[in-house]
């Protein structure tokens, strides 16, 4: 029996090992409490945080490392549904889950909720359609189910390329996260905090590969859940005296809508497809279904949550785990409603019409300079105080109206410990819980993108008969140039980037999700339908994309028989709504293109081999050898 | 462990693999978008303060999504047992 990560006996005793981490954890944070009690400045706590927590995920990741392809890629195939479950949760909710999706809600309320459903939905899609099967095909990356299923190296590198394109952006928004909580909580350069951040994701992954990235994911898990939960709780508890807050909210809901009537606010928290004046809108409606399908298909279509089913022990417990990453992901969205429900009760009510000189602590701690994630703008020279109120204008009557209160996305969750009354060692916890959802996702990423590289082009298409020991060596030196290379494009273009991250949704949606479910679920299929599926679907997305957003006023005119095109200015630009839908949502265009496209071809087209349907047939039972086809050989 | 399956066995056990893959579907499509089409006259009612279209969108279909994915993984292990081709 072995104790070390990964060997038989750490493996036997998961619950009783993080039991173990969790209550050293919850020791340390009431260590960090009495310090706090005993006067030691809050920077200090800050540091304590984010290095203690960071060190924690380096010491599973040193303790992980490993010299074998199959624990490197898939964590040897031994992760139990149970904890591939909090992996894959980690590895989902990200930095703009954690802090950035409780102020959408925020400000966009019942519109805001496209997220909530389209982040978890997918998840059913993933466990009927994809999961089972693509264990049981047993490979190591999503493209080389398309280099086996579509006939080699052309489709291949087709989804290699979807994958870089979804990925990176995704990644590079990642890193932004991890800058963005780092620079803020230890006072620190935006642009070093992003190589701190760097320093941070690289230790969990760079030696262990998959196997420590998914015993960091859990332990990172952990830390995050809870530092999201108990803001909520003990909020809940202070306004309605139960500490449930994903069931009290309502009440906050029922008062919400009662103080919009007196306060003037047309557009209710709680109503759905309404536009700014409060009127029913179509265009709401169909842009709230829009983005929740290519949020939902994407999340079946993103290979570094594909890849995690790749390392369950048996096609029965990746199918287990489906439904278990989707309990873990669920605890933090359902909670997330609240969040922004309680703050908003809180704003309406207890700062709305409250002198300026009389409005609670939070406002001037998340508002100073440096943070600037609030303002209180009455007073002319407001902004001197409050950066975030350059550019309002107040009426200076020394008392707070709405008009006048502005307060960032982000500052929903990081502010809530403070409303609710609590010390700062909750808001330090609440940054680690951050960090922690930031790390991880961005470890998924980092890793789906360098094994694409050095399994799929390097190993599968340049060297079939490199050595284990340079593919291991190649993987981990991919891993560092790609991250360094995401490091610095986070730190030159800083949270500008943010809103790609909705359109690597749309990207992966369209290229790779035809090309997985038909390939299982249509047997004739043939390979130049799944290249054309690939091909087809990726070029209309991409086509979509950046001619809306960098060419709208050509895209008004020149497709103007595609019906009612609208240009709307924003991010500085103006940006062609086709149908009045949202560019984050194109998808919707690549989808069914790419659905079309393989249906089209592979009607036409010759369909799969004997020895194909043969492979498609052994990879539809969970029992028994998967038949052997060119691309697919053992490793 | 499991022996191979003969070409109408796979026929049988692909059938019921897809009806429960369906019927699924059908759900997900349901809880996804069919009612959040009546979200704004389901806003009319409340439970505990909740108009019951916001809930349906932050928490209800969440629950179904749950709840489908465990059914999915039983169903179709019971499937599996069935036929004598699970892999544990």
């Amino acid at each position: 029996m072995s104790y070390a990560v990964g060997g038989s006996g750490f493996l036997n005793n998961l619950g009783r090992i993080y039991a173990i981490y969790t209550g050293t954890f919850a020791a340390f944070v009431v260590l960090i409490g009495i310090l706090e009690w005993m006067g030691v400045p809050s920077k200090i706590l800050g540091y304590l945080y984010i290095f203690l927590t960071i060190g924690v995920y380096a010491l599973i990741g040193v303790l992980s490392r490993t010299a074998e392809v199959s624990e490197y890629y898939v964590a040897g195939r031994a992760v139990p549904a149970f904890y591939n479950g909090m992996a894959t949760g980690a590895d989902w909710m990200s930095a703009a889950s954690f802090i950035g999706m409780a102020g959408s809600l925020y400000f966009g309320g019942y519109g805001g909720l496209a997220f909530v459903l389209g982040w978890t939905g997918g998840y059913v899609l993933v466990s009927i359609l994809m999961a089972p099967y693509l264990r049981k095909f047993g490979q190591f990356t999503v493209p080389d189910f398309f280099g086996a299923r579509y006939g080699g190296n052309l489709a291949r590198s087709l989804a290699v390329i979807v994958l870089i394109m979804a990925s990176f952006t995704y990644v590079v928004a990642q890193i932004v996260g991890v800058g963005v909580i780092t620079a803020r909580f230890l006072e620190m350069d935006y642009k070093l905090a992003c190589f701190v951040g760097l320093i941070g994701i690289l230790v969990c992954s760079l030696l262990g590969g998959m196997k420590a990235v998914t015993w960091t994911q859990v332990a990172q898990y952990i830390i995050l859940i809870i530092a999201y939960l108990i803001p909520a709780v003990v909020m809940s508890f202070k306004l309605t005296g139960v500490p449930i807050p994903q069931l009290m909210y309502g009440f906050a809901l029922e008062k919400i809508e009662a103080l919009e009537k007196t306060l003037n606010v047309a557009q209710g928290h709680s109503s759905a497809f309404v536009d700014a004046r409060g009127n029913y809108s179509a265009t709401a409606m169909w842009n709230y279904f829009a983005l929740i399908l290519c949020l939902m298909v994407g999340t079946a279509s993103l290979p570094h949550i594909l890849m995690r089913y790749f390392t369950t022990p048996s096609v029965r417990q990746a199918r287990d785990s489906v439904a278990w990453s989707l309990f873990f992901i669920f605890l933090l969205y359902f909670t997330a409603p609240a969040y922004a429900a309680f703050a908003k009760l809180e704003v309406y009510q207890n700062l709305i019409g409250t002198p300026i000189d009389k409005l609670p602590g939070w406002v001037a701690t998340w508002g100073r300079p440096g943070l600037a994630l609030v303002g209180a703008c009455d007073a002319a020279n407001a902004a001197q105080i409050f950066p975030i109120c350059t550019g309002v204008r107040g009426n200076g009557d020394g008392i707070l109206q709405l008009n006048e209160f502005r307060i960032h996305t982000d500052a929903i969750v990081l502010a809530t410990p403070e409303i609710a009354g609590l010390p700062y060692v909750i808001t330090g916890l609440v940054a680690a819980g951050g960090l922690a959802a930031a790390l991880s996702t961005a470890d998924g990423l980092l890793l789906a993108i360098a094994n694409a590289l050095s399994h799929d082009v390097y190993y599968k298409m340049i060297d079939p008969t490199a050595d284990t020991k340079r593919r291991l060596i190649l993987s981990r030196v991919l891993l560092l140039v790609v991250a360094v290379i995401a490091a610095w494009t986070a730190g030159v273009l800083g949270a500008d980037i943010l809103f790609l991250v909705s359109w690597a949704f749309s990207i992966a949606a369209s290229g790779l999700f035809a090309g997985l479910v038909l390939g299982i679920w249509w047997k004739r299929c043939g390979n130049a339908s799944g290249v054309a599926g690939v091909a087809v679907g990726f070029a209309v997305c991409m086509f979509f994309l950046v001619a809306t957003e960098f060419y709208g006023p050509w895209v008004k005119s020149a497709m103007s028989w595609m019906g009612d095109i609208q240009i709307v200015k924003i991010r500085g630009r103006d940006v062609a709504y086709i149908w009045g839908i949202n560019n984050i949502s194109v998808g919707i265009f690549g989808i069914p293109a790419a659905f079309l496209a393989q249906w089209i071809v592979g009607r036409f087209s010759e369909p799969a081999s004997q020895d194909m349907q043969d492979f498609i047939d052994s990879i539809r039972v969970p029992a028994g050898e998967v038949k052997n086809i060119e691309g697919a050989a053992a490793h | 462990m499991a022996t191979k399956l003969t070409k109408d066995q796979m026929q049988a056990y692909w059938g019921k693999t897809s009806s429960l893959m369906w019927t699924i579907l059908a759900l997900w499509f349901f809880f996804s978008f069919v009612i959040h089409f009546f979200a704004p006259t389901l806003n009319g009612i409340r439970i505990f303060g909740f108009p019951l279209g916001f809930y349906m969108a932050a928490q209800g279909s969440l629950i179904a999504f749950l709840l489908m994915c465990f059914y999915n993984a039983k169903a179709q292990n019971a499937i599996d047992e069935e036929f004598g081709v699970s892999d544990e």
